[in-house]
């Protein structure tokens, strides 16, 4: 089990995240939805011990996450890439390899056999000798799908993956979700706005610094918790798309 | 023909140059490819302004001015960094004001332990004095330096390309960064005899950011890069004993000259030869009016 017990962030006096708990039982899909500067960044990079946190602790297994991220694959926003970084599609899926094949050892078969795998289950096995920015945005946040499958975690955190993908790389991303959730695997995923997709969700968090709802889509998308977290900010072009998701 | 690339190696001057240039010239390309993926080029330039002051203090004290150069130049490093994280100031910033307070300081240094430092050939090289004692320093400091980016190439490309990524993986982000700190300073002063402070930064960036338009793996950037710097810099030497030019400027005039043939002619991403580069001379010269299409 992953718990998160009142997590908490400032940065520079400011707050980023406030007192939030919750835990993730294995083989559930989370969602984490909130506006834009609501914290789901940085709750998930502060429960990796990315980003200093006040105050809190998380845990896995009864252990310090951070002290076993070994068990844990993070996929950063795809902004955070440099994509005009000289190197293939093949050494970014091969960088999950990195720490278990530990120092000084290069890749053997078994790695490269993991890494084309996970290029074959996302449909990019062709693409392997393509500079990265020579792909499409569907196709680019694959290769970081890739590259978390080819991590084998138990643990998958993912920030803000279907911004900006095509739609079948969306439906091979659920795909997986649905993978991995059968193999008992726990996900986190962050997302400003969820479109349908929010069907396949086990649970949803709603976050705006604290966590203001936990349950299942249709208990957290009501009126009043959507109000509470968006608040006047909720614009109309974002509450056509929320109300989509109300389950009315 | 070949006299003209034998007969300068007569004089030891000329052999001890064309060593250090082929040494610095696959070094500084290798160090220098792992600066600019990570758009961290000017550190380069800081690192090398801040090393004065540690240069000058190790002449007063008459210790080895290897010590005292790297002591000070990772000390800019940690005031960059401690700056930005005590304040809002961004990196740029910090760096500008690092490298000039260094200098100055440096400078003054000079004056007031009346240093007999050389200043002209600190700053601007003066690759026809170096002796074998600085061919050894280099060449140790080259090996030690490609050695380490061989044991831990896999590491430094994850570091590189994606250093949260690597963090949440766990590897010791801040033990690499400090190593590749160290290596970026023992490179600047295996370099700073050749090409001087000032201009080493072009060293660095020069031939392996010529590599990055042609190549698309970064260990082809280090290894076309080190062949574009081998190249640049013997060149150099040649063009300064032939045309009695300062060897220093003559290295990097042959290095940035061959990044903009580069920048025209590569194969994937010259300005003039790549697939889109018909549409675009098109529109260029119906800009200068020289065609009539609207």
């Amino acid at each position: 089990m992953l718990e998160v017990d009142h997590l908490a962030v400032n940065y520079r006096g400011v707050l980023g995240l406030d007192q939030v708990s919750f835990r993730i039982n294995p083989g559930q899909l989370v969602g984490v939805i909130g506006p834009n500067g609501a914290g789901k960044s940085t709750m998930l990079k502060a429960m990796l011990g990315l980003i200093p946190s006040t105050s809190g602790m998380v845990s896995y297994c009864t252990c310090p996450l951070h002290q076993q991220l070994e068990r844990v694959a993070y996929v950063p926003q795809r902004s955070q890439v440099d994509w005009d970084y000289p190197i293939t599609v093949w050494n970014v899926v091969m960088m999950a390899r990195t720490r278990s094949l530990g120092w000084f050892r290069n890749p053997g078969r078994a790695a490269k056999e993991i890494v084309r795998a996970a290029l074959e289950r996302v449909d990019i096995l062709n693409l392997k000798d393509r500079r990265i920015g020579e792909l499409s945005g569907g196709q680019q946040q694959r290769v970081f799908l890739a590259r978390a499958l080819a991590q084998q975690a138990e643990v998958l955190l993912f920030d803000e993956p279907f911004t900006g993908i095509d739609k079948k790389t969306e439906g091979i991303i659920l795909d997986i979700f649905d993978e991995l959730r059968s193999q008992g695997k726990i996900m986190l995923v962050s997302s400003h706005d969820w479109g349908q997709t929010l069907t396949h969700l086990d649970r949803l968090l709603l976050l705006n610094q604290r966590l203001i709802a936990d349950g299942s889509p249709q208990q957290v998308m009501t009126p009043e918790n959507l109000h509470q977290a968006y608040g006047a900010s909720l614009k109309t072009t974002t509450r056509s798309t929320l109300d989509t998701n109300l389950f009315c | 023909m070949l006299s003209v690339l034998l007969d300068p190696l007569h004089y030891e001057f000329m052999r001890n140059a064309i060593a250090i240039s082929i040494l610095i010239g696959i070094l500084c390309p290798v160090v220098g490819s792992y600066l600019i993926v990570q758009r961290m080029a000017l550190l380069g330039d800081v690192i090398a302004h801040c090393v004065l002051p540690g240069l000058s203090i190790s002449f007063f004290l008459g210790i080895d001015i290897l010590i005292g150069a790297f002591a000070s130049g990772i000390l800019s490093t940690f005031f960059v960094a401690w700056i930005r994280s005590q304040s809002r100031v961004k990196v740029d910033a910090a760096m500008a004001l690092t490298f000039s307070s260094f200098f100055a300081l440096g400078i003054t240094l000079i004056t007031t332990l009346k240093n007999k430092i050389d200043l002209d050939s600190f700053l601007f090289g003066d690759i026809l004095g170096v002796t074998p004692h600085d061919i050894y320093r280099t060449l140790i400091i080259a090996v030690l330096i490609l050695a380490i980016v061989k044991l831990f190439y896999k590491e430094l490309l994850f570091y590189t390309f994606d250093r949260t990524g690597a963090q949440a993986t766990g590897l010791p982000v801040n033990a690499i960064h400090f190593g590749f700190t160290a290596a970026v300073t023992l490179t600047i002063i295996a370099s700073m005899q050749a090409v001087g402070v000032i201009l080493v930064i072009a060293l660095l960036v020069g031939p392996a950011l010529t590599a990055y338009l042609l190549v698309k793996e970064l260990h082809q950037m280090m290894g076309v890069g080190a062949m574009i710097g081998v190249f640049a810099s013997v060149a150099g030497v040649y063009i300064s004993y032939y045309q009695n030019l300062p060897s220093g400027p003559a290295i990097v005039l042959v290095s940035s000259t061959l990044f903009i043939f580069a920048l025209l002619f590569s194969p994937a991403q010259g300005i003039l030869t790549r697939p889109d580069s018909a549409v675009s001379l098109k529109r260029l010269l119906g800009q200068v009016g020289l065609s009539k299409r609207s």
